[in-house]
């Protein structure tokens, strides 16, 4: 219990991967949908530190860093397709977005 | 417990609330300020396992940069106060939480809470302070992973023009 490993930090980051699905699946706000999708990138940084730390390896930071930066771009592009969107209906409820649904 | 320990177990159980308060609560604005909470306590973790490098650059790009785009977006489209009911109704709710107690529970009972590094371990030497330290990271970014580097360097660039471009009023 005092003996901190690499399975507790892998299964505190299985946890927070979790919570980010739930989160994608059950809300309907964009905004909030995005963000729970931060919530997973997050976790498998965190997955990537914890084995980049415990193999000694580097590869796993260099990784997170490229993570984090595609993960700014996808801020930036998602944030103005949510605005452009709020533009055409008023709403970020995603159940109003179905055009394409076919 | 150690020092460690006891900054791993609060860490985690602030992080795990945050983000369990980030999908339930019903105020996206609130959402956005416990997701911060919660980037500062995954910093907190990098600390822990002595990437002291990447828990800089956490804090800076994801509760500075992305979390003040995200908040500006919220405050722009005037989202501050719940309009509608945004959560699914009870059928999908149990669906993601039967699916979501089952991942765990499967990664659980695979053995992900037992692992250790077997003989791919660090060689004998390896001082973790020295592996998660910038220099170390940058040395490697910039000889080893110089291409993902660059093409990450372009794709920022690509993003940039592209949320530009989104977001313009078309006439």
């Amino acid at each position: 219990m005092s003996e901190i490993g690499v399975g507790h930090y892998i299964t505190l980051s299985a946890v927070l991967f979790t919570i980010g699905a739930i989160g994608v699946l059950t809300r309907k706000n964009a905004i909030i949908v995005f963000m729970s999708i931060e919530i997973m990138l997050n976790a498998a940084n965190l997955a990537f530190v914890t084995f980049a730390t415990a193999i000694g390896d580097l590869g796993g930071m260099v990784m997170v860093l490229i993570v984090i930066a595609v993960a700014a771009a996808e801020a930036a592009v998602g944030l103005a397709i949510i605005v452009a969107m709020f533009r055409h209906r008023e709403t970020v409820n995603i159940e109003a977005f179905s055009t394409m649904r076919g | 417990m150690s020092g460690v320990a006891i900054a791993f177990w609060v860490l985690a159980a602030v992080a795990v609330v945050t983000s369990l308060l980030v999908i339930t609560s019903r105020n996206p604005v609130a959402s956005v300020l416990y997701l911060v909470i919660t980037f500062f306590c995954l910093a907190g973790l990098f600390v822990t396992l002595h990437s002291h490098f990447l828990a800089a650059i956490q804090v800076l790009v994801y509760a500075g940069a992305i979390m003040v785009l995200f908040l500006f977006v919220v405050m722009l489209l005037n989202l501050g106060t719940p309009q509608w009911f945004d959560v699914a109704g009870t059928p999908v709710k149990f669906a993601a939480l039967v699916l979501g107690v089952g991942f765990v529970g499967a990664l659980v009972a695979a053995g992900v809470g037992d692992f250790e590094p077997g003989a791919s371990g660090p060689a004998a030497g390896v001082d973790p302070d020295v592996l998660g330290s910038t220099e170390a990271i940058a040395s490697a970014l910039y000889s080893a992973y110089y291409l993902p580097f660059l093409v990450t360097a372009l794709l920022l660039l690509v993003a940039m023009v592209g949320a530009v471009v989104l977001a313009r009023r078309e006439r």
